[in-house]
């Protein structure tokens, strides 16, 4: 950090003394503030009659939860009601950040394609998704695209047993059968094998100069290996195919249209912003490196994959860690069309017992902790791609 | 044929035939070879964008337009299978002031006519410097005197403001007020002593690891705690001021980037000519580095007004808002879809203008093509 070199007076003392002084009186003024507000609030409890701390969690929660990663119902703990939240919350994060990337990154080559009619379209998509609040966005999809979807009972079916309504999104569930554990085994050696395979091709390439195809041989070893495992099994997985029954589907694996249209609304928005990092990311390698690349008579397919991409994942991926970290804080707008993600879930423990204070600190701690994973994780990988300076 | 003599022996030079001229590399043809169908799998995707536009254009240029009805009321509309726009025509004064009282509806149209001129002032390039800074200062007082009432007009209750207004007003007061907040909060991190360095940091992270919405429940629930009960905020004031928290952590992380990109040779040079620190920083320092960050500046004004469609979550009526109240209208039910529709076009023309602005300043500007 640069900062204003200190002007040297006569009286160096009365500078520090001074120095000093400053910073006690915003100490004190600071704190007089947190005094101030804490005997306010506890006046404030005190005559509503809310009880501050966090016992509360323990009481029963009474409030019914529409999606659920685990088992749950009304007669569990708020404390167990907002573990579900924030495993919703995870589980809806974690799924909009692996399609967004794919999404993403096909939006952003799109940008740079050499066709222009895609990259005109690619660009429009950009556009439109960046300049609309998300929102709106997840209420469109959720009222317009979802809402103008069939009735259960003549739901679209593109392929046997998936059903696409009004009421979400059911697939057939897998099942495990007999022998599905000793198929978790096999698949778990072949891919151990196929792991080492590649990292001895690696080492083989660093030794030798010599190529083995380490990834489409592991990836051949695994497929081979479980496939083989599968058979011989058995076939240990059956499934469930959903039925219309009654007013909807019973059996199957269910998606709520709140979880279809959140996830697709996150999806569609970030996806808007990764791809102008994966664009403005290959725009920023200098035209000189492939030119010469493909002088050197270098296969094109490993130009991009070792010349381009690279230099590329340098620009992408600090600004691609922001909007995982929005992605994750934006998933909370699922209060606004129901989905019972953490926030939701909090709002409505909060219209019910009053414990703002508490509910909200968990939100921020929740928040944070998962942004500082994700920029941890994300700054290990950047810390690979970066120029090492010497 | 020219004869070349050489230690080898003698060879006869023989010229190739001439190229034939260049084939032409303009017309519309060319053009479509050049950027359509260039190679199979390039003309393969056009092949398929193509038809895919074929489909999807139809469908909506009728929805839009062509079967769209254009007056009558709820029953015309009903039985036409395009778009209902009568639907929106009626819907527009409660969608700009939400439920304002009708009888005074003059005054924040007085208010949206001074902010037009505005942007028209500055997006032309007619006012600039000092002139500019001090007109949108003023406008958002003139914008609140004219829609709240003061100097004996009539008061309008705070909780009767709406619409598109209220967005506007809540994003640019929210810019206006978080932009110095942001600047004081980046040169506390940057050169203020230890403790005020710990609190901006301790501020500027807590509220960038969170999102909008906890901060909105936080001063629309927890902020009434917090005060003593004499001590009454209302609503609209207290979403007002996370909004300005909220954006000015983001701002101050924008100015922060500019502070460090200003060389540390104008510090040195300035402090060398007797200009002292704190003038250094005033004069010298925060006027570049404001420069320097004046197109993501723009981009963070751009995100704090789509953020402003989140304080329907927290009970006020802001465009979204009146636009979801104008769906569930009795006499105009099923034309939600326009209603979104519309919602989604204004919220672009605003975002998409201002990103274009900013786009034309990082042009002009010192960084900018006109070096």
């Amino acid at each position: 950090m640069s900062s204003i070199p200190k002007i040297k007076s006569k009286s160096l003392s009365g500078q520090v003394l001074w120095a000093v002084f400053a910073q006690g009186a915003v100490l004190v003024v600071v704190l007089s503030a947190a005094y101030f507000l804490f005997q306010n609030t506890q006046a404030n409890l005190d005559a509503k009659g809310i009880k501050s701390g966090f016992a509360f969690l323990g009481h029963e929660a009474g409030l019914p939860i529409g999606d659920s990663l685990i088992e749950y119902d009304p007669t569990k703990s708020y404390g167990y009601a907002f573990l579900v939240g924030i495993l919703n919350t995870l589980m809806v994060s974690a799924l909009a950040i692996i399609l967004s990337t794919i999404l993403g990154i096909l939006v952003g080559v799109a940008r740079v394609s050499s066709n222009w009619l895609l990259a005109r379209l690619a660009a429009i998509y950009v556009e439109t998704l960046r300049n609309i609040p998300l929102l709106l966005t997840l209420i469109f999809t959720y009222i317009i695209i979802i809402g103008s979807l069939p009735h259960p009972r003549d739901a679209i079916s593109l392929f046997d047993g998936y059903f696409l309504s009004n009421r979400g999104i059911y697939i057939p569930k897998p099942i495990a059968e007999d022998g599905f554990g000793i198929f978790i085994i096999a698949a778990i050696v072949a891919s151990v094998l196929a792991i080492s395979f590649g990292v001895w091709a690696r080492q083989y390439k660093r030794r030798t100069g010599r190529l083995v195809p380490g990834i489409w041989g592991g990836l051949a070893i695994f497929t081979v290996l479980t496939g083989l495992a599968f058979l011989a099994t058995g076939n240990p997985v059956g499934s469930e195919t959903p039925e219309f029954r009654g007013f909807n589907f019973s059996g199957g694996l269910g998606l709520k249209p709140e979880f279809v249209a959140l996830l697709t609304g996150l999806v569609l928005y970030t996806a808007a912003y990764i791809g102008e990092n994966v664009r403005s990311g290959i725009e920023s390698v200098h035209a000189g490196q492939i030119e010469a690349a493909n002088a050197l008579g270098v296969p094109s397919g490993v130009v991009t994959r070792l010349v381009m991409l690279p230099q590329a994942l340098r620009v992408t991926i600090p600004a691609t860690t922001n909007d995982y970290a929005s992605l994750v804080k934006n998933s909370s707008l699922a209060v606004a069309i129901g989905f019972p993600d953490m926030v939701s879930v909090g709002g409505t423990i909060i219209g019910q017992n009053g414990q703002a204070i508490e509910i909200i600190a968990m939100w921020m701690a929740v928040y944070l902790t998962i942004n500082m994973l994700i920029s941890f994780g994300m700054n290990l990988l950047n810390s690979r791609v970066q120029i090492v300076e010497r | 044929m020219t004869q070349i003599t050489s230690e080898i022996g003698t060879k006869t030079f023989e010229p190739l035939a001439a190229r034939g001229a260049p084939t032409q590399h303009i017309g519309p043809l060319n053009w479509l070879r050049k950027n359509l169908f260039k190679g199979w799998l390039n003309s393969l995707t056009s092949l398929v964008l193509i038809g895919v536009l074929l489909w999807v254009l139809p469908v909506m240029i009728n929805w839009l337009f062509l079967d769209a009805v254009f007056r009558g009321n709820g029953e015309v509309c009903r039985q036409s299978a395009g778009a209902c726009w009568p639907f929106i025509y009626e819907k527009i004064p409660v969608l700009m002031v939400g439920v304002y009282p009708q009888e005074l509806i003059w005054r924040p149209a007085v208010a949206g006519v001074a902010l037009l001129a505005l942007v028209y002032l500055t997006f032309s390039d007619r006012i600039r410097g000092f002139v500019l800074i001090g007109a949108w200062l003023a406008l958002p007082l003139f914008a609140l005197v004219m829609i709240g009432g003061a100097f004996g007009m009539t008061e309008v209750n705070q909780s009767l403001w709406g619409g598109l207004m209220l967005s506007i007003l809540l994003a640019l007061v929210g810019v206006i007020v978080s932009i110095p907040l942001g600047v004081m909060l980046a040169l506390g991190r940057f050169y203020g002593s230890p403790l005020v360095k710990a609190l901006c940091i301790g501020f500027i992270e807590l509220i960038r690891g969170v999102p909008l919405i906890t901060i909105l429940f936080m001063v629309s629930v927890m902020m009434p705690l917090f005060l003593p009960p004499e001590m009454i905020i209302n609503n609209l004031m207290r979403i007002q001021i996370g909004m300005i928290f909220f954006s000015a952590a983001y701002m101050a992380e924008v100015i922060r980037g500019g502070l460090q990109a200003i060389p540390k040779g104008q510090t040195e040079a300035s402090l060398a000519l007797g200009v002292s620190p704190n003038h250094t920083i005033l004069f010298v320092i925060v006027p570049q580095a404001l420069r320097h960050v004046l197109p993501p500046l723009i981009g963070r004004c751009i995100a704090l007004f789509k953020d402003t469609s989140l304080v329907i979550i927290v009970g006020l009526l802001d465009f979204l808002g009146m636009i979801k109240g104008a769906a569930l209208d009795p006499d105009w039910l099923g034309f939600q879809t326009e209603a979104y529709f519309f919602a989604a076009f204004v919220y672009w023309l605003i975002c998409y203008s201002l990103s274009r602005y900013g786009r034309a300043l990082e042009n002009r500007g010192p960084n900018g093509a006109k070096r």
